[in-house]
């Protein structure tokens, strides 16, 4: 990466963070309902792994921690925000929320929320590039504890079989909503896990957007040069709750004080600070013109978007004057 | 017009389907090298190769989101699930992914893809092997429910099914799969919706699917000699259920009787009452009735078995009771 690079990641990486922060306002505000997972305390994690992948080619599932990683594929912030208020303009339509952010356009195939769904719909992603030739992955983000669903062996098991072109990427933020990973996860380091499946792997700082790309690109391009799945677990924290509904209790504050001194957004700009990319002034320029555009370009968009028309709601539960449904054109 | 085994029927259909297009594929456990245990997918892993014939893990859970993830790119897979009752591990992929990712994702992402597998009861296959699951497939919106009582609809429905643009779910019947039946020489696409006359009558209307339209047929020709004449209507489309078909039957012979081979309770013969109540209730001559198995798990011992599900006679019985005779 060069410097130009780290400096759009840092303004990636920043503007995220406002985005769920001011999700986190709406929430309060009631423009949001439902239930909101926010990302804040992770944002290397899907910045390291996309930017050394290719957004918008490859295809991305995650689980409903994702508005970020949709984002970072190439979504339309207005259209994430706008599904959050559940507007017709949502990427959604509306009929998604926070927990099914879609963008097929660009690739990104859906934040899923049954934990470990997205499991072996991104082998069978996988096998369906493997099917029509493609150069592309897929590229699936779940936290540490769906690996404790059986979505997660049944897939590596599969993906490893037939060897297909995906990559397996924990988001370890050491909590499954409230349950610390040690109290419900035999073998704590995830990567570990994917040995029992022939699946090479590797764990690394998930703080360090540095260190993630790294280990992102060897993964990538594993997997790209057809050498079959890839597991790489990275080591986060998140800021909040599990949830909007979370009240948090369960972690110590000692632990939540030696993550904040983590914080990747932090690590990448003092970094370009101290290799004179960036001056403070700068990046305090960067955040403002960044919550400018959240408040005066998306919040209004957001709000002054039609709500999706009742008389749709039947739409979309099935194909539209599907042909073989009446036997073909015979 | 040739005369086939259901199996075969439902064999010719894949053929041509991946014949036709390079991403139509199949997989399940035990489709490929050994031809499937019903003998549906025979030959087709000597013709298509691995690639596109896939011996699966016992994962159903798993190998069912890969086959739906697969959809979601443009491949149209055939899932087989060799016996419905494994289906309940696969039901969070094809209720949560398959099912919903059409409405959720605004009409952005479709699955078009065919889970088929047998359900009904065999011979003393005992309780976690004779589920009779369509009452829990046909709730789901998103979901698309068929179910061949011969092998003319084996043959078109999973015909359709390939191509259409939902997911669809095909019930077969464990008892089914040797059963002969002419199918066209020609291609034929049966539609996936809608209803049969099976056999037209006056009288009373059998409504009835997969295999409780041949309880109804043994049961008609009995009742003929009485000079009773039965409607059989065979309800192929069980998500969703033909409404004008079955209003219109009910128009014509006041009177239903529902033969289901599962459980009473949530199923095809309550589902049917209501539309019957919602669309023609003032035609009926006589309060509707099911005839449906036992509710109970079903037991290993032959003569437990036979007595928890219901028979030709049981619909016999049935209708000359409606009909005081």
């Amino acid at each position: 990466m060069t410097l130009d690079d780290k400096k759009r990641l840092l303004r990636e990486m920043l503007f995220a963070r406002r985005f769920e922060e001011r999700c986190y306002e709406a929430y309060v505000e009631r423009k949001i309902g439902g239930f909101l997972h926010l990302y804040p305390g992770q944002e290397a994690c899907a910045h390291g792994v996309l930017e050394a992948a290719r957004p918008g080619h490859d295809y991305v599932i995650t689980g409903y921690r994702d508005h970020v990683h949709a984002i970072k594929c190439g979504s339309d912030p207005k259209a994430v925000m706008a599904e959050l208020f559940g507007k017709e303009t949502g990427c959604s339509k509306g009929r998604g929320g926070s927990m099914h952010i879609f963008d097929v356009e660009h690739r990104f195939m859906g934040g899923y929320a049954l934990v470990g769904g997205p499991f072996p719909l991104a082998a069978g992603m996988a096998k369906a590039i493997k099917l029509k030739g493609g150069d592309e992955i897929a590229i699936c983000f779940l936290g540490d504890a769906a690996n404790n669903q059986g979505t997660f062996h049944e897939a590596l098991n599969m993906a490893s079989v037939w060897q297909l072109p995906v990559l397996y990427v924990t988001e370890n933020n050491l909590y499954g909503i409230g349950t610390r990973v040690d109290r419900s996860t035999a073998v704590q380091e995830q990567y570990k896990r994917a040995c029992g499946y022939n699946i090479p792997s590797d764990r690394v700082d998930g703080q360090d957007i540095d260190v993630v790309y790294e280990a992102a690109k060897k993964a990538v391009d594993h997997v790209r040069s057809g050498k079959g799945p890839y597991m790489l677990e990275l080591m986060t924290y998140r800021y909040r709750g599990h949830s909007m509904s979370d009240s948090n209790a369960y972690r110590c504050k000692e632990e939540e004080k030696e993550w904040g001194k983590r914080d990747p957004v932090i690590i990448l700009r003092d970094r370009l600070i101290d290799a004179a990319a960036i001056t403070e002034e700068e990046y305090q320029v960067m955040d403002k013109a960044i919550i400018d555009e959240i408040e005066n370009e998306i919040i209004p968009y957001c709000e002054n978007s039609p709500e999706p028309d009742v008389a749709e709601v039947e739409k979309y539960v099935l194909a539209d004057n599907d042909p073989w449904v009446a036997g073909g054109k015979q | 017009m040739a005369e086939l085994m259901y199996w075969e029927a439902i064999r010719r259909a894949h053929d041509e389907e991946m014949a036709r297009d390079p991403l139509v594929i199949c997989m399940g456990e035990d489709i490929g090298l050994v031809g499937g245990t019903y003998k549906a997918t025979t030959g087709l892993y000597d013709k298509y190769g691995p690639e596109r014939v896939i011996d699966t893990p016992i994962a159903e859970g798993g190998y069912t989101g890969l086959g739906v993830g697969a959809s979601f790119l443009g491949v149209r897979p055939i899932i087989e699930i060799m016996s419905v009752n494994f289906a309940w591990l696969a039901m969070d992929q094809m209720f949560n992914s398959a099912a919903k990712v059409r409405y959720m994702s605004g009409g952005q992402l479709t699955s078009p893809v065919v889970f088929r597998s047998p359900g009904g009861c065999a011979h003393q296959l005992g309780a976690q092997h004779s589920a009779r699951m369509e009452k829990v497939f046909m709730g789901i919106a998103g979901l698309r429910v068929v179910t061949p009582s011969n092998p003319r609809q084996a043959y078109g429905l999973l015909k359709s099914a390939v191509r259409c643009d939902d997911p669809v779910f095909i019930n077969e019947h464990e008892l089914m799969y040797n059963m002969k039946g002419e199918v066209p020489d020609a291609e034929y696409f049966h539609p996936l919706e809608g209803s049969e006359v099976t056999r037209p009558g006056k009288d009373i209307t059998l409504f009835a699917y997969n295999i409780s339209v041949h309880w109804c047929i043994q049961a008609a020709e009995t009742l003929a000699k009485e000079g009773i004449d039965c409607e059989i209507i065979d309800l192929y489309s069980l998500a969703p259920l033909d409404r004008a078909g079955i209003a219109a039957s009910v128009r014509k012979t006041h009177r239903a009787i529902i033969v289901e081979e599962a459980e009473a309770p949530v199923g095809v013969g309550s589902e049917v009452m209501a539309i019957i109540n919602e669309e023609c209730f003032f035609e009926l001559d006589a309060a509707p009735v099911r005839v449906s198995a036992r509710n109970v798990p079903i037991p290993y011992n032959r003569g437990l078995e036979k007595a928890s599900l219901p028979n030709p006679n049981d619909v016999v019985q049935a209708v000359r009771k409606m009909l005081g005779k």
